[in-house]
């Protein structure tokens, strides 16, 4: 399967079994586009045939005879080096990787339901999670972490976020957590790495202090500019929040060196200008970000629909076009929606097999029930067990690994099923209520975002070369 | 090639050889918790 676009002067070739991405002139792109369309299963033998590159040669009259078969020869030495044209192999091994044993390797801890902002579209309804307020004890998080620990195997580092609601409001607990934590990895050679999701409003020295030393990455939620925000991230009582709040981001933010944070926004139709949000977060000093757009039914009036599309798409276009100039000025930032690592990302057994959730990834609430993640809970059809008993509905768990790029007809034509891996599936269940589906709207923005990534590092392989 | 740069050496086919260790983070740990972001995840198999 190949995938060709234009974005921002370059024509990119995508082959998507391979993942090998091709930066080409018009003539190569038109070359490829016209073989791509004579035949979308070419292999190198059906490419040397006569028959094709006579085809070719009168289809693409417009060139230089000599030059399209030159290009030919290109794309016949890509193909048999297993860049171009490269078959889906895959399929027939994700049996074999579906039934393969995993192992708990990251929970959610739900440390608080409970939460002192009020912000509109929270999917944890202001922390409830559709049940009742509550703090988690801290015998409930040590048994989750014992629950992990005994059901990792041999993997060794195991991941833990401190999430709520706002997690800071049982912080004493988070603490002692840590703690026990530190305590075990010693007893069974593990390592915990400790992350926090947290609005900010409690955040102070004495807490900015621990999560340095303790914390692997900090999610710091904060939507933009101080209208967008106060809109959608109010306290109770209706007064915004980003006052109080950014001036403790920003010195968070310092004091890890611009490093292992993320301040992330959520956008909404009420900002489809999100660009702006993102350059907002630039100017206030933050170097690592994330904006995720909000997720919604139609009925929710700030909910993205699909006619928002083609406005958000040139949002996408247009923050990477400034990201490229910036970087190329010394002002560089990261955008996590447009990290790629063409070189060194994750397998293709990672890549076809989803995010792990209700396998690898679980979580926990404040009482101590499992749940496939965070957005499942409350959903009491996805409660699969608890810290004290384990895991009691093992089929929970197979449904989810059941679940693949190969599982849904929409990922096997997309471009982009190799870095989505299928998408998420709380979404999918949210729009259609079953997990072995896609949410369309997300579908066609991760689409976007993956070619806008890729355009980038074409940017910047350019500048390389330049400089 | 005159016409082609290609951008990366690695491909996916390739990973099928030493992948599915399963030491990498899960994405949703990291900044989304609302969609997924397998993509941008960096391989831990340092082997």
């Amino acid at each position: 399967m190949i995938h060709q676009y234009q974005n921002n002067g370059y024509n990119i070739v995508l082959d998507v079994n391979s993942g090998a991405v091709h930066v080409v002139d018009q003539q190569a792109y038109d070359v490829i586009a016209c073989l791509n369309e004579m035949n979308a299963d070419h292999t190198a033998d059906t490419l040397k045939t006569k028959e094709t590159e006579d085809t070719l040669v009168k289809q693409l009259s417009g060139y230089d005879a000599e030059e399209v078969k030159e290009l030919l020869a290109d794309v016949i030495a890509l193909t048999e080096e297993g860049r171009l044209f490269t078959k889906d192999t895959y399929e027939n091994i994700i049996e074999d990787v579906k039934q393969r044993k995993t192992v708990v390797k990251a929970l959610c801890l739900h440390i608080a339901h409970d939460c002192n902002l009020a912000c509109k579209y929270c999917f944890a309804e202001e922390g409830e999670y559709h049940g009742r307020r509550a703090l988690m004890s801290y015998e409930v998080g040590r048994k989750a972490l014992d629950f992990l620990i005994a059901n990792s195997g041999s993997r060794r580092n195991l991941e833990v976020d401190f999430f709520g609601g706002e997690p800071l409001m049982n912080w004493q607990v988070v603490k002692d957590l840590v703690a026990y934590g530190r305590e075990q990895e010693k007893r069974f050679d593990k390592h915990f790495r400790f992350t926090i999701t947290t609005n900010g409003v409690l955040l102070n020295e004495e807490i900015q202090d621990f999560v340095n030393r303790e914390m692997d990455n900090v999610v710091l939620s904060l939507d933009g500019r101080k209208e967008v925000n106060d809109n959608m991230r109010p306290f109770r009582n209706g007064k915004g929040s980003y006052d109080l709040i950014v001036p403790k981001f920003q010195r968070l933010a310092k004091s890890r060196n611009q490093e292992k944070y993320y301040i992330r926004g959520t956008f909404t139709r009420n900002n489809l200008d999100f660009s702006k949000d993102i350059l907002h977060f630039a100017d206030l000093g933050f170097e690592q970000m994330s904006m995720e757009p909000v997720v919604g039914p139609d009925t929710d009036s700030y909910a993205i629909r699909e006619e928002d599309l083609p406005q958000i798409f040139a949002e996408y276009d247009s923050l990477a076009k400034i990201m490229i100039d910036r970087e190329k000025h010394g002002k560089g930032f990261n955008f996590f929606h447009f990290m790629i690592d063409l070189e060194g990302g994750p397998c293709v057994y990672k890549r076809m097999s989803g995010c792990g959730s209700g396998t690898e990834y679980l979580a926990v609430t404040p009482w101590g029930d499992l749940y496939p993640c965070h957005q499942f809970v409350g959903e009491e059809d996805f409660l699969m067990g608890n810290v004290d008993d384990g895991i009691v509905k093992p089929e929970i768990a197979d449904n989810f690994r059941s679940c693949s790029v190969y599982t849904k007809d929409s990922c096997k034509k997309c471009f982009a099923r190799f870095y989505c891996s299928g998408g998420c599936m709380a979404n999918s269940y949210k729009f259609h209520g079953t997990i072995h589906d896609t949410y369309e709207v997300g579908c066609e923005m991760e689409r976007k975002r993956v070619e806008c990534a890729i355009m980038i590092k074409a940017a910047m392989a350019d500048e390389g070369e330049e400089s | 090639m005159k016409h082609i740069k290609t951008l990366n050496t690695q491909t996916l086919t390739n990973t099928m050889k030493k992948g599915g260790c399963g030491e990498c983070q899960t994405s949703c740990q990291s900044a989304c918790k609302t969609s997924c972001t397998v993509g941008n995840q960096t391989c831990e198999n340092k082997k």
